[in-house]
This record gives C-alpha cells, structure tokens and sequence, in this order.
C-alpha cells in the first residue's frame, strides 16, 4: 500500500512537471514552424522565418559567419530589449542588495519597537497592485526628469523587488550569530577583512537566493517599465506584449523563448542554494 | 606577562534602573588567572565586553601595564576571548582556524604553519589540522578555540565560561590544561562564569559581583571560611546562620551565648550574623565541649557517600552539618545531642 502511494506520488510529480513544460514545448514547436494552425496536430513545414524576422539569423544562402556578424551590427530590437532587460535586472539585483543589507541585519538580529509594523509596510508593495501606485508616482516621476530614462525605470523595479529581498536576507541573520565578527576582531581582523571573511560566507547562500529573486522580479517586469519608461525604454516583456498582441504565434514564440532562456539558466546555476538542505535560508545556524 | 587594572568601571544600559557595571576596580598581577563570578544578569560580560572593546564604558579606565586602551580599536588591542560556544570558524579548516591571527598580522605562511603546529601540539591535538570544526567533538573544538586565542601571544586572554559547556569528566581534563598552558605560557588571564564551583577549580583570585557590584576580589579559599556578606556566603553554599548582637567580647543570639577568636571584631556593627560550614560543625551524645556548645535535636539524617549530612535543629534555629560518614557515631533521627560551634571556625559578618 505505502509502496504503491509513493508510486503514485513519484507519477503525480512526473505529470505536473509534464504539464509545466507543456507550453514550453509548444514554443519551441511554433517557433521553428510556419503557419501551424489548428486542426493540425503538428506544423506541415518548419521554418526559420520568425528568427529571420527578429533579424537573429540571416536569410537563406547567406548563413556564414560573416552574414550572422552583418546582422548582428544593424542592432535588432530584439537583442536591444535584451540588453536592456539585462543591464536592468543586473543594476537592480546589486542596487537592492546593497540597500537592503543592514535593513536585513538590524530586523534579524535585534527586536524593538513597531519592528511588525515596519515589516509590514516593506513587504506591502507585493500586496498592493502596481497599477495602484504606478499612476501616481508617474506623475511625481514625469516632474522629476525621471520618466522615461533608463534611471527611472531602475528605480521603479525597486518597489516590487526590495520586499523579497529584505525578507530573504532578514531570514538568514535570523539565524546568524554576530559573535563570529567579534571573535574575529578580537583575533586581529579588521572591520573590512571581518566582513569579507567571516560575515561573506556565511551570508552569501541567501544572497544568491535574494539576488535570484531580484533579478526575476526585475526581468519579468512589464506595467512599470512600460509606464516609467514612456516607450524609451524597450525590455523583453514590453516586446513579448506589443509582438503578441499583433498576432504572430510563431514570432511571439521566438522572442518568448529569447525571455524565458536567461531565466531558466540562472535558475538552473542557483538552484542548490534553492533547497532545502542548504545552508542559504540558515546563516551559520545549521552549520 | 600583561599587568591589568581595572579602574572605576561603570556603564549604564538605557532601560535599566541600575548600572549595568557599578564602579568596579580590578588589580590582577602578571600572570594571574582571575575569575569574574555572579549570578547571570550581574555585569561580568559585559566587562569582558568592554575589556575586548566591543563596549565603550561611561566612566572609569582599563590598564595594561599602565596604559590605557580605552582608545585603542578591538583589533589591536590584543586582548583575545575564547567564547563560551567556542566559535570556530565553519568555513575554515582547523590550521586556518589556528592561524587566523597569524594571518591578520600578515606573518609569512612557513611561520604560521609551523606555529600552528606547536600551538595544536600544546593543547595535545596534533593531528586534527585539516579537519572542519563540525567534524570535532565539544572538547576538541574547545582545545582548538584555545589554541588558536594563544597563538597571537594575547597580553590578556579572556575566557567566557570556559568549562561549563563540558561533561564532569573533560571538565577536570580541561581544567588541567588550561591550568598549566595558562602557568606555562605566563599569560595573564580572566574568566567569567556563574558557577563558584568552576572558579574555585580555576582561580587564583576571585571577583564576586552582584547586580553590576564589586563583593570582594581574594583567593577562592577566602569566600568559604570569611565570607563578607549573607549572600556572597549563600552563593558559597553557606547554609548556617546565626543573628548576633555584638556584646562588649561576647555576642549573643536566640540560642545562646557565642563567642568567637575573630580579630576584627571592632569593625562588626551591633547587629550581625555568625556563619560556619557544615563541615566544622561537632555533634556528639555527650557533652565533650568547652565552649559555644548548645544543646540540639537531629531533624534528619542523610547519607551521601563520604559524608553524612544532619539537620538539627536549636530552640528555633536550624543548622546543617556534615560529618564524615567513616568511623561515625551511632547518632539517628529525634536524638537529643551537644552541638559545638567551635571559636576558631566562626566566622561573624556584617549584614
């Protein structure tokens, strides 16, 4: 009976995962077809029309090294919107971080006064429906010089990040015992070389995780970048939208997969740090 | 080989009624070993902390030999703490551990290695270099804490507790080692703990402090047979009190007439209390005493091993005694017997 329940349990598992990558591979499908509609159970003839049209590959008979380099300098919309996406997921990662570091060790370590308030007004963004918040603060940004540009945009995916971030970090120094840093100065390390040394390692664990976190909040972004950003400022989910909404499968697929590649990959280099045995949700308390 | 005066040390914590420290003076002599004992609560860490510099005191100074460092960042104070859960670092092995200090001052790796080496030969750990520090036992991890505190020839080596996280049979083993590393290395050296116990074994000189007070700071034997007060006595284990009032040379009490050798009796206030250990009260069946004798009742008798304990009780006062259990006398419970509190182990008290 429990053998046959762990069975079962092991296919529900292999089903869910199934039904995840379902659409996933209907992307890679459409991608590389031309016109598959429906009745069709699979596409009548593949193509690379859609890659083509983003101006990834070059057209037939002109696929060298050299043609690829040709396409590549005329700076597609495409790889723009992916360099920005990238810039920004990064400046913001190591922004937040930055910021929420000592706000995460003061709420782990010490307990005082309004201390649930104070959490509780940090972790409101991800209550609150941007759309709330954005219009208002458009206006206060438009005033301010920050609409449309690249610093403005950084600074709206803040919001939304900054919650995940604090209360990643704030769970490890829950765990962390500040004694190691004295007992290291005592031993003769200074205030830099306590924290590179002693402080670093025990804290980076979460750190990964809390980055991981900023960085796909930051990438899958698209009301605020759209909003702030005025249209200046093009990422991959503001092309994913305009694409899709003009009614090509087979190109909304290409530029999904080009939105959802990076993400799987650094999920894919993170994720020990993800589970449960590992030390990043625990400081040096389980060590 | 470091001198250490402690100076009229106070620091007050906001949200307390009392200082935390209350004008606390310390003297200790090169090499001594010291132990700060009181209750949990009463201001001995945070001595240590201000000693290691992590707190900045409100008043007062702290000396090693005569000068002050009050001013001088944690790190090159010199002046090392073994924590009482030993802190190793986990993301080191156990050279790396050792040598951190070493390290810090920037000495060239053959030296560090080699000084390692010795200092885990010290602490009769040779072996264990390349070991993480959850891979050692309690005892170990402690050995390695000390070795790698003494390794930076520390001016003053503090140590938080440094024996009660043991179980009783390493305790005598570390009490050993640390007793004669401490003696061999001459390094002057100070421990706080709450357990009079582990500061007899260790100390040549106790500081008993309550509620952020200095009782008194003297040689472990000092506490047992002159205690100074009541409760520096009770944290002793002093269990027998007697309240006095001081007659021209005698004094008197409820049950009787006492007198006692003590010479500074002129210094005693009219009302004070008399106390004796249990193991220098005599019974006996017959009256063999010349004086401070008192006639009692047995209330109970217990029997511990060595030495068998008795309840007695006289007129309404109660008393604890403690005779050896070899060769005793055939004395039970509701046995009326002669109690002889005798002159010389007496010991009067102020309040």
């Amino acid at each position: 009976m429990n053998q046959n329940l762990k069975k079962i349990n092991i296919y529900s598992i292999y089903l869910g995962a199934f039904i995840l990558i379902l659409p996933i591979i209907a992307f890679f499908i459409n991608a590389f077809s031309f016109r598959w509609f429906y009745p069709q159970l699979i596409p009548k003839e593949l193509s690379m029309q859609a890659w083509v049209r983003l101006k990834l590959i070059p057209r037939q008979g002109n696929r060298t090294l050299e043609g690829f380099l040709d396409l590549w300098a005329t700076n597609p919309t495409v790889i723009k919107a992916l360099i920005n996406s990238l810039t920004i997921g990064f400046v913001v990662t190591i922004v937040s971080i930055i910021i929420a570091l000592p706000a995460a060790r003061v709420l782990g370590l010490f307990n005082f006064k309004f201390k649930k308030l104070i959490i509780f007004l940090m972790v409101s963004p991800t209550i609150l429906p941007p759309i709330a918040f954005v219009l208002g603060l458009n206006i206060n940004f438009i005033s301010l010089g920050f609409s449309g540009s690249f610093f403005g945009v950084c600074l709206v995916h803040l919001v939304p990040i900054m919650p995940y971030v604090v209360l990643t970090l704030t769970g490890i120094f829950a765990n962390y015992n500040p004694d190691f840093e004295y007992q290291a100065r005592t031993l003769g390390a200074n205030k830099f070389k306590t924290f590179y040394l002693i402080t670093l390692p025990a804290i980076a664990p979460g750190m990964v995780v809390a980055a991981l976190f900023a960085f796909l909040v930051s990438w899958s972004q698209y009301l605020l970048t759209f909003l702030i950003g005025a249209g200046k400022i093009m990422t991959l989910p503001l092309l994913v939208f305009s694409t899709a909404s003009s009614g090509n499968p087979a190109l909304t697929a290409a530029i999904s997969i080009i939105f959802i590649f990076p993400a799987i990959l650094i999920l894919f280099f993170t994720s020990k740090f993800v589970s449960g045995e590992s030390s990043a949700t625990s400081g040096f308390g389980k060590i | 080989m470091t001198e250490v005066n402690i100076v009229n040390l106070i620091k007050n914590f906001s949200g307390m009624t009392r200082p935390a420290v209350d004008n606390i003076s310390i003297n200790i002599r090169n090499g001594e070993l010291i132990a700060l004992l009181g209750p949990s609560g009463c201001g001995k860490t945070t001595i240590l902390k201000m000693i290691t510099g992590l707190l900045t005191p409100d008043n007062g100074d702290i000396l090693l030999d005569k000068q002050s460092i009050l001013s001088v960042p944690t790190e090159k104070r010199n002046v090392v703490m073994v924590f009482q859960n030993y802190l190793l670092f986990p993301y080191m092995n156990v050279n790396e551990n050792v040598g951190f200090s070493l390290k810090m001052k920037g000495d060239d790796p053959k030296i560090i290695n080699k000084r390692v080496q010795e200092m885990l030969e010290l602490v009769k750990l040779p072996d264990i270099g390349e070991r993480r520090p959850k891979q050692l036992s309690g005892g170990q991890q402690q050995r390695v804490a000390l070795a790698r505190a003494l390794i930076a020839n520390p001016r003053l080596l503090l140590l938080d507790e440094p024996l009660s996280n043991l179980d009783a049979h390493l305790r005598d083993e570390m009490r050993e080692l640390i007793t004669s590393i401490q003696k061999k290395l001459e390094v002057t050296c100070m421990f706080v703990t709450h357990d009079q116990e582990e500061a007899v074994l260790l100390a040549d000189k106790i500081a008993l402090i309550f509620d952020g007070k200095l009782q008194n700071f003297a040689e472990p034997k000092e506490f047992y047979e002159k205690p100074i007060n009541v409760s520096a006595a009770k944290f002793f284990g002093g269990v027998n009190f007697i309240e006095l009032n001081k007659n021209a040379n005698y004094f008197h009490s409820s049950i009787g007439n006492i007198t006692s050798n003590q010479t500074n009796i002129n210094e005693l206030n009219t009302k004070c209390i008399a106390t004796i250990r249990p193991e220098n009260i005599k019974i006996s069946k017959e009256n063999i005493y010349q004086d401070n004798f008192f006639k009692g009742k047995i209330k109970s008798v217990i029997f511990s091993g060595t030495h068998t304990r008795y309840k007695i009780v006289i007129n309404n006062l109660n008393l604890e005694c403690s005779l050896q259990s070899l060769g005793i006398q055939n004395i039970k419970k509701e046995d009326e017997v002669f109690v002889n509190l005798p002159k010389d182990k007496i010991w009067i008290m102020n309040e």
